[in-house]
């Protein structure tokens, strides 16, 4: 009896830590593909942190092999922002909407739906950016090529959207309802009572939501594969194509050489998404931790 | 209210109406162009003719079946990372990391995962590029939904439960696998169908872990390499030599992995909102 109880413990424990196991594991294994970088003399003749990032050129390809990270970053600088531009003002006022003056039985039915976003897979997405949203933008801006960084960005918007909205949906939920009253009760409208209490009171979560929403456009793949283009250039016209850094590590790793400079290359670039997203997420969980205890009271 | 007032909750409601109307709009073009597509051959038949003719199965088998040996691996996984959570470790620093750790893999990008499984499972560990080393790489990108899935469903059982089961004598693993694991049993479910429901369309994760561009024949063992049907409207829109002969098939395939991905998630909430209402009594 006491010893099945203590098997039971044991390999619920071992299952649970593998979450752990693999988060430590993902950082070391993609840690350890990219360190030639810094200490293989062979491969720092063609790649190293002065060429990712004080040169121009993204040219893995040919005789000479460039291998600048400048517009891959440029590029995934675009999109992002373009998604952001598009996607906050969306999910903002729709979270509003649903928080503050929807009528319940409406509510009830919007949220579903907008969370049902999130259910369909990126690839559909970027298939729906390359047969429509292209046209939309070629039509609009009369654009050369129909892939361009407003594309990828306005198709990336989808992707942002179930995540920035449900986050600040929350957020404005968890203002307590004395806040509200009393601001009513002094007067305010019920307008001036979102703009003036209940958002300031949720800035931490709304933020944290913004926060999430531009590392899952940053990290996005197969929509920016598919309808960005994949140009690797430096231009300032966001209806220029781009290339970003997911989307680069995706088109080229299928094709590189185990252990080449390429191939450490392309790691370093995983490694470097994966640093800023882990930032990102740590801050925007913080931002939310402290918004929440605020709100209950707690300090 | 005052007018201009008015004028700024319109405005906010115009927000949702723009983002439920280009959700429609999705699903009425992949619909209405997929439509017409879809037959049984088309779901039956592998592609002919240099990938110009014929119909998606060996696509949609090897998506099935890299879904299927995921959830081998992560529905243990989640729900037991759950029960330790819930169950063991509340209070415990332990319980901390885990969490902190959890809310990190919900993070990562997915194309990090894939350099990742290429990294440890098909190199480190020698399993190759093929269905087992997809699967263990998408189960990974999924575990937090069947964790968060199973922990809200444990949360739920009353204490009282378990207090009734130990004061009959019953040990915590009994009390647990009798009493709290049967109780949670829809939250599982729900995690584990939206498990499948996201890990069906995931690209970016087996792009170096195990999928093909074509395969002439059905993966065999789980060491093989397998046709996906994401990553066959991938190639079929972007590196196919005649990308407009092509479109009818790209849009059956879309509409094929929307009504898969759709149906599941849709069946997902429906389990939890009567769950959550039962709660409510």
């Amino acid at each position: 009896m006491e010893a099945k109880e203590r098997i039971a413990y044991i390999v619920v424990s071992l299952l649970a830590s593998v979450a752990i196991v693999s988060v430590i594991l993902i950082f070391v294994f993609i840690a350890k593909e990219s360190l030639p970088v810094f200490f293989n003399p062979e491969i720092k003749k063609e790649a190293n942190l002065r060429i990712f990032f004080l040169t121009r050129d993204w040219q893995p390809i040919g005789l000479e092999p460039k291998y600048s990270f400048l517009p891959l970053i440029v590029g995934t600088l675009k999109v992002t922002l373009v998604a952001i531009v598009v996607a906050l003002p969306l999910s903002l006022g729709s979270a509003i909407f649903t928080a503050e003056f929807a009528p319940r039985r409406l509510r009830e039915i919007i949220k579903p739906i907008i969370e049902l976003f999130s259910a369909i897979p990126s690839v559909v997405l970027g298939f729906f950016a390359l047969m429509v949203i292209a046209s939309w933008v070629q039509d609009i801006f009369h654009t050369s090529s129909r892939l361009n960084a407003v594309t990828a960005g306005f198709a990336l918007a989808f992707a942002v959207i179930p995540i920035t909205y449900t986050i600040c949906e929350d957020a404005l939920n968890t203002v307590p309802r004395e806040l509200k009253e009393a601001s009513i009760a002094l007067g305010a409208t019920k307008w001036q009572t979102t703009i003036k209490v209940v958002l300031p009171s949720a800035s931490g979560g709304i933020f944290a939501g913004i926060m999430l929403g531009l590392a899952r456009a940053m990290g996005e793949t197969m929509i920016v594969l598919m309808v960005s283009g994949n140009a690797a250039q430096i231009t300032w016209s966001f209806l220029d194509s781009v290339r970003t850094i997911p989307a680069t590590i995706a088109a080229e790793m299928g094709e590189v050489a185990f252990g080449s400079a390429h191939y450490v290359t392309l790691f370093f670039l995983g490694l470097l998404l994966f640093s800023i997203t882990f930032i990102i997420n740590y801050i925007a969980s913080i931002l939310l931790e402290r918004t929440q205890k605020r709100l209950r009271g707690e300090r | 209210m005052r007018f201009r007032e008015k004028v700024y909750v319109f405005f906010t409601a115009l927000a949702v109406l723009i983002i439920v109307g280009l959700l429609f709009y999705i699903i009425f073009d992949i619909v209405k162009n997929g439509i017409r597509v879809i037959s049984w051959e088309f779901i039956s038949q592998p592609p002919r003719e240099g990938m110009t003719k014929g119909g998606i199965f060996p696509a949609l088998y090897g998506t099935l079946l890299r879904t299927l040996l995921m959830l081998i691996f992560v529905v243990p996984v989640g729900v037991f990372t759950a029960v330790y959570l819930n169950e063991y470790g509340s209070g415990k620093n332990f319980s901390k990391w885990i969490r902190l750790a959890i809310n990190n893999l919900a993070s990562i990008p997915s194309i990090v995962f894939g350099l990742f499984g290429l990294g440890f499972f098909v190199l480190f560990l020698r399993l190759g590029a093929g269905l087992l080393s997809s699967a263990l790489t998408v189960g990974l990108l999924t575990l937090p939904l069947v964790v968060v899935s199973t922990e809200e469903a444990l949360k739920a059982v009353p204490n009282s439960y378990r207090e009734a089961g130990f004061a009959l004598g019953a040990t915590k693993w009994q009390v647990i696998r009798m009493i709290v694991l049967p109780q949670a049993l829809p939250g599982i479910l729900t995690g584990a169908i939206l498990s499948v429901g996201r890990g069906m369309g995931e690209v970016a994760p087996i792009l170096f872990t195990g999928v093909a561009y074509y395969l002439p024949y059905l993966p065999s063992s789980v060491f093989d390499q397998f046709m996906d049907l994401g990553y066959h409207i991938y190639i079929m829109t972007t590196q196919s030599f005649n990308v407009e002969l092509t479109k009818p098939i790209q849009y059956g395939s879309t509409l094929v992995l929307l009504i898969l991905t759709f149906s599941l998630n849709i069946i997902a909430i429906l389990i939890r909102s009567k769950m959550r209402r039962g709660r409510l009594g």
